[in-house]
């Protein structure tokens, strides 16, 4: 999918967030960004989407060609809807500012919805819905384009513990479906190590890449309670633990 | 808010309209110091209808005053947010505006206005349209960081931004401005009337106060005042009903209309 080459990120006031990042993001993976506060994860991600640009070294598309708009969904740590908006039409958005008519978009803005869970809160407003169901909203739009690319900031950690194993599931059973790749910055151990076919441990200030492992779990219905699941969250304990300053 | 609690000021007001005929009375206060409320509602009623007349006249340039603040309040605020050249020239000017007493340039409007309704029409302008001008600049500067972001990577362009976003966003900033400025409408218009009248115009209510005021018709006086008091309240409470109920309505609609 693309590949960063020695991307670092300085800031106006010296901070180094980033320094020589170097890694590649392969199509279909679910790759996730672990580190602790201030470690340049967001940085990173806004980077990937566009929203921010290195200082030094580069980003290469695979085809060569930027992303261009609807190319990237990107999932906020706050749900970010339009408070005024129905359900619907917050997740209509991003086709809306391609140009198309709500007539064209109905179905695909309804099945968008529907794989979320929210078939039937099609016209509540945000301020009707739940944390849980303003987040399936809000991944729902970052869906609704088709992106090659989803990039996700900590989208399930204002969320409260049941609603978050049922987010993940769900997130999990999308990405097995269809496949897209995504990018998915946490600091919890545990929602790396259940979702991530690939986590990319980072370094606190300068980010760095601290350890990169490979998971692969099996696909399995109840992957939380597999022997492989715990020992996973213990292998990534460890390369933290090693990681970090004291 | 219990229901003792709303009907307290009703119940406060009566007591001192009570306390205040009773004193009047017992003390013998002349009327043309102080009248009862009896006396004022007399007065009120012997001549409501040059009152209610004058009203009208006062409540006309209020209108059209209310209506050009919010509309230039609107046009400078989408200015100052689109350029911030634009800001940065006309900021400092609307402060020059807004702290200069309308009243200290109010003759002058007056001389180079010639025609009475369009002066103070203007005069209740300049007092109104700051409340609408700072709040929406800044609704439209509080646009939610992340959302302007969201519309950047779907390839939103600045029409779509404005209109889609930082607008509606905007919206319970300009609301809350416009019940601010409804009742500073009044106020310029009953300034710019006293003003006006002492050059010999007199048909609002400032008018009647001043005549009132030469005459030593003190009942008629606080008639028109009280019927000014009631005035600014009705606009206040009119433009948070208006406020609350475009509030209520926005984004209801179909989702075309609604994001």
């Amino acid at each position: 999918m693309l590949r960063l080459n020695g991307v670092g990120r300085r800031f106006a006031n010296n901070v180094t967030a980033l320094e020589n990042i170097t890694t590649r993001i392969e199509p279909g993976a679910f790759v996730v960004l672990l580190g602790p506060s201030g470690c340049g994860k967001s940085t990173l991600l806004r980077i990937l989407a566009g929203l921010d640009a290195p200082d030094t070294g580069s980003l290469t598309w695979d085809d060569h060609a930027p992303p261009g708009p609807g190319d990237i969904g990107f999932v906020f740590q706050d749900a970010t809807l339009l408070p005024w908006a129905s359900a619907e039409a917050n997740v209509f958005l991003p086709l809306r500012l391609a140009g198309q008519s709500f007539e064209t978009a109905r179905p695909v803005v309804r099945d968008s919805l529907a794989r979320l869970g929210l078939a039937g809160f099609e016209q509540a407003r945000p301020a009707a819905l739940s944390g849980g169901m303003r987040m399936r909203v809000s991944i729902a739009r970052a869906l609704v384009s088709r992106p090659k690319l989803l990039l996700m900031d900590e989208p399930f950690a204002a969320l409260d513990e049941f609603t978050r194993h049922r987010l993940q599931d769900d997130l999990y059973a999308l990405w097995r479906e269809a496949r897209t790749t995504i990018v998915f910055v946490t600091h919890s151990i545990y929602e790396a190590a259940y979702l991530a076919s690939r986590i990319i441990v980072m370094s606190p200030r300068p980010g760095r890449i601290a350890a990169e492992l490979t998971c692969g779990l099996p696909d399995t219905n109840n992957r939380r309670t597999d022997p492989a699941y715990a020992a996973l969250t213990t292998q990534v304990t460890e390369t933290l633990r090693a990681v970090m300053p004291a | 808010m219990t229901r003792l609690e709303r009907a307290a000021p009703i119940a406060f007001g009566v007591l001192g309209l009570l306390l205040w005929q009773a004193a009047v009375g017992l003390m013998h206060v002349p009327v043309y110091v102080l009248p009862g409320p009896i006396a004022i509602v007399a007065a009120f009623w012997a001549d409501h209808a040059s009152l209610l007349v004058s009203l009208l006249s006062t409540l006309a340039v209020t209108a059209v005053a209310l209506l050009a603040a919010a509309s230039l309040g609107m046009v400078l605020a989408l200015a100052m947010a689109a350029s911030r050249l634009a800001r940065a020239a006309i900021q400092p000017w609307a402060v020059v505006l807004q702290v200069t007493p309308v009243v200290a340039i109010a003759p002058l409007i007056i001389i180079w206005v010639n025609q009475q309704f369009a002066a103070l029409v203007v005069c209740a302008t300049i007092v109104a349209f700051f409340p609408v001008l700072s709040n929406t600049a800044a609704g439209l500067a509080a646009t939610p960081p992340e959302l302007a972001d969201l519309f950047r990577l779907n390839g939103a362009t600045r029409r779509q931004t404005l209109f889609l976003l930082r607008l509606p966003a905007a919206l319970p900033y300009f609301l809350a401005g416009l019940r601010i400025a409804g009742t500073l409408a009044l106020v310029g218009a009953v300034v710019a009337e006293f003003v006006a009248s002492s050059g010999g115009f007199a048909s609002g209510l400032a008018g009647r106060i001043l005549e009132s005021g030469y005459r030593l018709e003190i009942a008629r006086m606080f008639a028109a005042l009280t019927l000014l008091a009631i005035t600014g309240i009705l606009i206040y409470a009119a433009l948070g009903a208006f406020e609350r109920l475009i509030l209520r309505r926005f984004g209801a609609g179909p989702p075309g209309d609604a994001a």
